[in-house]
C-alpha cells in the first residue's frame, strides 16, 4: 500500500517498478488487467494530463500524415497545371507520350515528382480555353447533364417528400420502403431497367436518356423525406387551421424550412452526376455527347500537357461548392447516414 | 494488499450494477417518450383522416415522383424479371431458371462476380477500420480540427477524371511509385497489370471514401452518452476499455450503415478502373460493371436481366443480414 502511495507522485514507469516489487504469489493472485486498472486509479491528475498531451501529440502527427496523403494528389494536379508544356512532357513523358517529342525535349526515364513548376505559366489554361474547343464542349456537356438533373430531381423530390411527410399511411410507408431499396441498389442493377425503358421510348443516344432517370432518381426523395419528417407537425397543422391550402403550406412553410436540406442534397447529387461514367457509356452511343468525366481519360497522348489544366478546370466547380458548402455536405452525409431514422 | 484490491473490485462491481440500473431507468424513460411519440402519431393519423382533401392532395404531391420512379425503375424491373425467364425477346418462351444457370456458368460473369466480391470483402472492412481510426483521432483534442476535416473530406469532391490522372502518374510502369521503389533497389512493377492491381484500386477507394465514413463515425462518436464514459473513467477504465466496451457498442448502428454505404461505393469503383484500363482490364480488375457493359454491347437481354436480378438479390440478402445483425447488437441499447 505504502509503495503505491509513494508512486502517486511519480511517473507511471516508476510505478511499474513498484508493481514488480510485489511478491510473486500476490502478483499471480490477481489478473494483469486488474493491475493495470489499479495503476490508473492511482494516477495523479498531472500524469494523466501528461499522457493525454502525449497522446494528442501522437494523434496530431498521424493526422498530419493522413492529411498529406489525402491532399497530395489534389495539390499535384493543381501545381502541375501551371507548368509549361515542355516541362510536363519532360516530367511525365515516360508515362503518356510514346512518340510525341521527336527527340526535341528531354524525356526522363521515370516520372519526376515536381510540385513547384520551373516557370509558372497560364499557357495550358489559355490553350484549353481558347485553342482546343473539344474540352470546353465536353465541359459544357457535363454542365448540361448535371444542372437540370440537380434542379429537377430536387423539385420532384420536394413535392414527393412533402407527400410522404405530410400524411402518413401504411401504403405510403410501403412505397417509401421500396424507394429505400431502390436507393441502395447499385448501378449494375438499375441501369438495366433504365436502358429497357429508354430504348422503349426511343431516347437511347439522346440527352433525355441521361436526364429522365436522373430526374426521377429516388435518392433525393429518400433524403428529403427524412429531413422533412423532422419538421414539427404542429407547424403544418397551425397553418392548416389558419386556412392555408396544401400548396401554400408546402411552398410557404415547408420549403423555407428545408433550405439547408436542399443544399446538402444538391451537393451530393452534384458530385454523383458530375462523376458519372456508367450512364453515358451505356445510354449514349455518340462520344461527342460524353461528359468530361469519361472524355478526359481518353486524352490524346500528344495533349498530355493539357491534362492537368483540364483536370483543374473540371475540379473548380465541385471545389467551390465544397469550400462554400462543406457544412451542408457534412449535414447531407449525416442525413444519408440515419438509415433507420 | 489483496484484500484491498478485492474490496475495490467488489465496489466496482456494485457501482457497475448501479450504473446498469440507471441506464435501464433511462431506457425506460426513453421508451415511454417513444410511446408518447407514437400516441402523437396516432392523433396525427386521425387529424389526417379528418381532412380527406389533404390526404388526397398529398397523393398529388407524390404523383410526379411515383410516375417517374414507376416508369424508369419499377415497371422496367418487372420487364427485367420477365426477360430473365424467357428464352429470347422474339419467341417469348418460358424457360424457368435456364437463363440464370447459363449466366451463372458464364466464365466472364463468374470472374466479374468473384473479383467484385473479393474487392468488396477487402476494401470495405479496411474502409470501416481506417475511417473509425480517423474519427477517433479527430475526436481527440488535436489542433485545427476543422481544417483537418476539410482535408480529409476533400477527396470526395475531386472529380474522377482528375483522380485517375494522378493515379496514372503514381502507378504507371514508369510512374512515381516505381521510381521510389527503384531507389530502394526493388524491381519495377507494372502495377495495373500485375497481381498488385487490386491493391492500387483499394488505395484509391480508401483515399476517396475515408472522409465520408469519418464524418458518419464522428457523428456516431459524439452521440455516445458522455455520462457513461465519465462513469467508466471514474471506475478507472482504460481508454482502450472505454473504446471497446462502450463506444463501439453505441456505434454498432453507425458501423452497419458505414458498411452498407462502403459496399455500395465499392461497386462504383468500376468508374476508376474503367477510366484507367478500358473495357477489358487485367483479369483481377474485371468487375461486375465491366461484364454488364460488355453484355450491353451485344444486347443480350437474357444475360443482362438475370445478372441484374442475381445482383439485386445479393444486395437485398446482404443488407437484410446486416440490418438483422444490427438489430441483434443494438437491442439492449437505447440511444
Amino acid at each position: 500500500m505504502a509503495e503505491h502511495l509513494n508512486a502517486n507522485a511519480v511517473s507511471p514507469r516508476e510505478e511499474n517498478s513498484s508493481v514488480s516489487a510485489v511478491s510473486p504469489q500476490e502478483y499471480n493472485s490477481v489478473s494483469a488487467i486488474s493491475y493495470r486498472e489499479e495503476e490508473q486509479h492511482y494516477d495523479t491528475i498531472s500524469t494523466r494530463k501528461k499522457r493525454e498531451r502525449r497522446q494528442t501529440r501522437r494523434r496530431t502527427i498521424i493526422a498530419i500524415v493522413y492529411a498529406f496523403l489525402f491532399l497530395m494528389p489534389t495539390v499535384l494536379t493543381f501545381t502541375n497545371s501551371f507548368m509549361t508544356a515542355s516541362e510536363i512532357n519532360a516530367n511525365y513523358g515516360a508515362i503518356f507520350a510514346s512518340n510525341n517529342s521527336g527527340g526535341k525535349v528531354f524525356v526522363s526515364q521515370t516520372v519526376n515528382l515536381k510540385f513547384i513548376p520551373d516557370m509558372v505559366t497560364f499557357s495550358q489554361y489559355a490553350t484549353v480555353l481558347f485553342k482546343s474547343p473539344e474540352y470546353l464542349i465536353k465541359f459544357w456537356n457535363s454542365v448540361i447533364y448535371v444542372v437540370p438533373i440537380v434542379i429537377f430531381q430536387l423539385f420532384v423530390a420536394s413535392l414527393a417528400s412533402y407527400g410522404f411527410a405530410r400524411y402518413r399511411g401504411k401504403v405510403k410507408e410501403l412505397i417509401f420502403f421500396a424507394y429505400i431499396i431502390l436507393v441502395l441498389m447499385p448501378y449494375q442493377v438499375t441501369l438495366v431497367p433504365n436502358y429497357l425503358v429508354s430504348s422503349g421510348l426511343g431516347i437511347v443516344g439522346t440527352r433525355w436518356a441521361i436526364w429522365l432517370p436522373g430526374i426521377f432518381s429516388p435518392f433525393a426523395v429518400y433524403m428529403l423525406t427524412k429531413y422533412m419528417r423532422r419538421i414539427p407537425y404542429s407547424l403544418y397543422e397551425a397553418a392548416s387551421i389558419d386556412g392555408a391550402g396544401e400548396w401554400q403550406i408546402f411552398s410557404q412553410i415547408c420549403m423555407p424550412l428545408c433550405r439547408g436540406g436542399l443544399a446538402s442534397i444538391a451537393i451530393l447529387i452534384f458530385i454523383d452526376y458530375w462523376n458519372m461514367v456508367e450512364q453515358p457509356l451505356i445510354l449514349l452511343d455518340n462520344e461527342e455527347m460524353y461528359p468530361l468525366s469519361v472524355f478526359l481519360s481518353r486524352i490524346n497522348t500528344g495533349e498530355i500537357s493539357l491534362a492537368f489544366a483540364v483536370a483543374v478546370i473540371y475540379m473548380i466547380l465541385p471545389m467551390l461548392f465544397f469550400l462554400y458548402g462543406e457544412d451542408y455536405l457534412v449535414e447531407g452525409i449525416l442525413y444519408q447516414g440515419g438509415i433507420k431514422e | 494488499m489483496v484484500g484491498d484490491l478485492d474490496r475495490r473490485l467488489r465496489r466496482n462491481a456494485a457501482q457497475a450494477a448501479q450504473a446498469d440500473m440507471q441506464a435501464a431507468a433511462q431506457a425506460g424513460m426513453r421508451a415511454s417518450a417513444r410511446a408518447g411519440a407514437r400516441a402523437d402519431a396516432i392523433s396525427r393519423g386521425s387529424s389526417g383522416r379528418n381532412s380527406k382533401k389533404g390526404r388526397f392532395s398529398s397523393w398529388l404531391f407524390l404523383a410526379p415522383s411515383l410516375v417517374g420512379v414507376g416508369l424508369f425503375f419499377v415497371l422496367p424491373f418487372g420487364l427485367v424479371i420477365y426477360y430473365s425467364l424467357i428464352n429470347n425477346p422474339v419467341q417469348h418462351r418460358f424457360v424457368g431458371l435456364h437463363n440464370f444457370i447459363t449466366t451463372w456458368n458464364n466464365n466472364a460473369f463468374m470472374l466479374a462476380a468473384k473479383n467484385t466480391l473479393f474487392f468488396s470483402a477487402i476494401a470495405v472492412p479496411l474502409a470501416v477500420v481506417l475511417s473509425l481510426w480517423l474519427a477517433v483521432i479527430m475526436e481527440s483534442r488535436i489542433p485545427m480540427k476543422s481544417t483537418f476535416r476539410t482535408f480529409f473530406l476533400s477527396p470526395m469532391m475531386v472529380p474522377i477524371a482528375s483522380t485517375i490522372l494522378v493515379w496514372q502518374v503514381l502507378f504507371d510502369y514508369n510512374g512515381l511509385v516505381n521510381g521510389w521503389i527503384g531507389k530502394l533497389g526493388i524491381d519495377k512493377i507494372d502495377w495495373l497489370k500485375s497481381s498488385y492491381a487490386p491493391l492500387v484500386i483499394i488505395i484509391l477507394f480508401l483515399w476517396k471514401n475515408l472522409g465520408y465514413n469519418m464524418i458518419l463515425f464522428m457523428a456516431g462518436l459524439s452521440s455516445v452518452p458522455q455520462d457513461q464514459i465519465e462513469v467508466a473513467r471514474l471506475e478507472s477504465a482504460s481508454e482502450m476499455q472505454i473504446f471497446w466496451k462502450i463506444k463501439l457498442r453505441y456505434l454498432s448502428s453507425t458501423i452497419m450503415f458505414v458498411i452498407i454505404m462502403s459496399l455500395i461505393n465499392s461497386f462504383k469503383v468500376f468508374r476508376e478502373i474503367y477510366l484507367m484500363t478500358g473495357d477489358y482490364p487485367y483479369d483481377p480488375l474485371y468487375m461486375m460493371q465491366h461484364f454488364m457493359n460488355n453484355t450491353f454491347q451485344n444486347l443480350d437481354y437474357q444475360k443482362l436481366s438475370s445478372a441484374a436480378i442475381i445482383m439485386a438479390l445479393f444486395m437485398v440478402v446482404v443488407i437484410g443480414l446486416l440490418l438483422m445483425i444490427e438489430e441483434h447488437l443494438g437491442r439492449d441499447l437505447e440511444v
